[in-house]
């Protein structure tokens, strides 16, 4: 059916919640389109033939075609197409970073701005949710088992995509709860874990098992996963242990890895009244680092009512690796970037509270091997923050658990789990791996990307395995 | 759901409880934790594995009521579930080779001690313990620790029972005697490790201690739990508990140990208050 295209070079632009208002409460920041917006925002779309948007896409969703049924009000339609690229719709509609993917192709953008697609992701996914009340059918059993460790995004996406063709899938989780960093790590005012739960939901309907409390590498191995029966395995273990900056002062009271900080926050609910695991009452937070993570622990810290939140990152603002949108968010909200600045010390108090922290200025110089231009200290540009909390936000290295317990599992230098071309396979028969756990710390899209890549690996390798025998 | 099958008080402040967990139970060693939740919101918190059952399926843990979620913790009895129960965790205590070894623990810590010693018993080592309490009412496990030591000294700070004094004076008369230990295995409160790693540092004896720092997943991804052991930043999840003793920085440990002093002591005499209003 043809629509009337809308030709406003400018996308719909996003309800939130006030900034003064929010830096206050845990609820979500963007209040989502309505019916209205969505319809209209889908009309800009001019359904090019080539779809560079569905290119930049880590799982490829047929962004034209869905949209096209947002403007002609097919709600259902539209979610279809995306649920058969997408295990996640209502996450990635919110957490990707759609200005480096499909938006940063949209030909609307080389004149404008582009087609608001990660937010008409989220209204479609939302309709769904907030509409449909039929459960998604569990497909006929083909009667092969995989197993899938980690039930982060990588992990969840490997797990659907397989079940949907049958596998009988489980996934083994760590943590008491499935979700992975959607739920220790990104805070509820960013995707509320409400929808990371119904998500969930629907992968169990389709008859994805998820068994939590199980640590793979310690209560059972790789191994012992195939002796029970699985034709293959995929790993999407996520990210590992903290770093650190090995600078004096790390060990005092008042200083937090994100990941503990947010797991506190989030996992464990800490921002509730009556939350049974502690936090920090801060009053001066530094949050170092400048990715999206650093970004969700300085909002959070202001969130838990720390009257000044720095954001410290010792390249500039241009440099920070972040979605623009969070940063945006992060500095309405107050936080304060003290940008081409580099912690050299933490000053601890008699007691081993920390009361300070030792900064250095930056400059930058030539690009280095990322290509950004590398930070320089300037001399004698030491100055002190005054802070009794620091978060460090500067990235994780690979978890030992699964690498040390699985012979014949190749990593590399770092830790990483190393695999062959684009489908997973690691240097194990049968094994696949994906998102942090090979990459090192990136993001849930990449991982889902990932996740998805490896299903299908993981189909063709066991048919075939079958076909031969 | 892990069930409870045998709940057992040792004194006022400690328990036992036996828990079905029969996956835990097939590979666990003594040196390794778990992690448990009571119930649905309550706190996540490790615990050393006291002893396990791999026919049975069982793991046992015993426990001091210190704070919120243990209290939590022992409002649940025998037939009952906890809510989540998450292990093996951490590296097993190493045994390889050990022919002679003084096993010292501290009050609650013995708990720990003891599967280590039993362990080291049954692989034919000869095991010399020191355990240590406050008085004689917090006295645990002696029969166990008798059962697979060649020597057991029984100390108390206040004499009221076995022999007046620290596990220190104990240990230090023993290497004075002439025992030759390969290994001192001191598990307890951070300040009688301490201690007893100054002790052997000057006697120059290999010590291993366990490590029982906040931690939250437990599985090497917080970052919670972080030591200083030679100058290098350790997990006690991924890469301990135990850690050579003469080169853990015990007082840092000791100060992160407190940082939520306030909010404990808080939660306790909360949950004591809503006790108090249920006896009513």
């Amino acid at each position: 059916m043809a629509v009337t295209r809308n030709m406003d070079p400018k996308k719909s632009p996003m309800p939130v919640q006030d900034p003064e208002v929010r830096k206050n409460n845990f609820d979500e920041v963007a209040l989502g389109y309505t019916y209205e917006t969505a319809v209209n925002e889908a009309k800009r779309c001019l359904n090019c033939k080539n779809k560079p948007c569905k290119s930049a896409c880590p799982v490829q969703i047929d962004i034209p075609a869905f949209i096209e049924r947002v403007a002609n009000e097919d709600m259902e339609g539209a979610y279809e197409i995306i649920s058969r690229s997408s295990s996640l719709p209502a996450v990635c509609g919110r957490v990707c970073p759609q200005e480096n993917q499909c938006e940063g192709k949209c030909v609307r953008g080389i004149k404008g701005e582009s087609v608001g697609i990660g937010r008409l992701e989220r209204f479609v996914a939302d309709y769904h949710r907030e509409h449909c009340t039929e459960k998604p059918e569990k497909p006929v059993s083909n009667g092969h088992k995989v197993a899938v460790i980690g039930a982060g995004p990588s992990g969840l996406t490997a797990a659907g995509d397989l079940a949907k063709l049958g596998y009988e899938v489980t996934v083994y989780e760590a943590l008491h709860l499935a979700g992975g960093v959607l739920v220790y790590g990104i805070p509820e005012f960013r995707l509320p874990k409400a929808i990371v739960r119904q998500e969930i939901e629907n992968l169990k309907a389709i008859g994805v098992k998820i068994e939590t409390n199980m640590v793979i590498g310690k209560v059972l191995t790789v191994d012992e996963l195939f002796e029970m029966g699985n034709e293959a395995i995929y790993i999407g273990s996520g990210a590992g242990l903290p770093r650190f900056m090995n600078i004096p002062g790390e060990s005092l009271k008042g200083v937090y890895s994100a990941n503990e900080y947010l797991t506190r926050i989030n996992l464990m609910k800490a921002y509730k009244e009556g939350a049974k695991t502690p936090i920090r009452k801060s009053k001066n937070v530094a949050v170092v680092g400048g990715g999206n993570v650093a970004m969700d622990a300085a909002r959070s810290a202001k969130r838990m009512g720390a009257e000044t939140v720095y954001i410290v990152y010792r390249r500039g603002m241009e440099e920070l690796p972040a979605r623009k949108e969070e940063v945006e968010h992060a500095q309405e909200e107050g936080i304060i970037f003290k940008t081409l600045t580099n912690p050299v010390e933490v000053i601890g108090d008699e007691n081993g509270e920390v009361k300070g922290m030792k900064c250095i200025e930056m400059e930058l110089g030539e690009p280095d091997e990322s290509g950004r231009r590398r930070p320089i200290p300037k001399k004698d540009s030491e100055f002190t923050l005054d802070v009794d909390t620091m978060i460090m936000s500067i990235g994780t290295s690979p978890n030992p658990l699964i690498r040390s317990t699985t012979p014949g599992l190749e990593t590399n230098r770092r830790g990483c789990i190393v695999t062959d071309g684009t489908d997973g396979l690691t240097s194990r028969e049968g094994v696949y791996a994906g998102g942090d756990a090979v990459t090192g710390a990136a993001t849930v899209i990449l991982a889902m990307g990932a996740g998805k890549a490896a299903a299908k690996a993981i189909d063709e390798y066991i048919k075939g395995k079958n076909s031969a025998e | 759901m892990y069930k409870i099958v045998r709940k057992k008080s040792l004194n006022p402040t400690v328990s036992l409880m036996e828990i079905e967990a029969p996956l835990i139970a097939r590979k666990a060693e003594p040196g390794q934790f778990i992690i448990f939740r009571a119930k649905e919101d309550s706190e996540r918190v490790p615990l050393t594995i006291a002893d396990f059952d791999r026919e049975k399926g069982t793991v046992t843990i015993i426990y001091q009521i210190v704070g919120g979620a243990t209290m939590e913790l022992d409002t649940l009895n025998e037939g009952e579930s906890l809510c989540d129960f998450v292990g093996p965790l951490g590296q097993p205590s190493e045994t390889d080779g050990l022919k002679k070894v003084a096993v010292v623990g501290g009050g609650v810590g013995c708990a720990i001690a003891y599967p280590i010693a039993k362990k080291l018993s049954g692989l034919g080592c000869e095991v010399h313990s020191i355990v240590g309490f406050r008085n004689k009412d917090l006295v645990i496990l002696e029969d166990e620790f008798k059962a697979v030591s060649s020597k057991l000294c029984m100390m108390t700070d206040d004499g009221s029972y076995g022999t007046k004094g620290l596990v220190t004076n104990a240990l230090e008369d023993l290497i004075k005697e002439g025992n030759k230990y390969d290994e001192v295995i001191a598990i307890g409160p951070l300040v009688m490790m301490k201690f007893v790693a100054m002790l052997t540092k000057k006697y120059n004896i290999k010590t291993v201690v366990s490590m029982n720092p906040i931690m939250i997943d437990g599985t090497g991804m917080c970052g919670g739990c972080r030591l200083t052991v030679g100058g290098e930043t350790k997990f006690a999840c991924v890469d301990g508990p135990d850690f050579d003793g003469h080169l853990v920085d015990f007082d840092e440990a000791m100060r992160r140990g407190t940082m939520y002093k306030e909010f404990e002591t808080h939660a306790r005499e909360a949950s004591c208050n809503l006790f108090k209003q249920e006896e009513k």
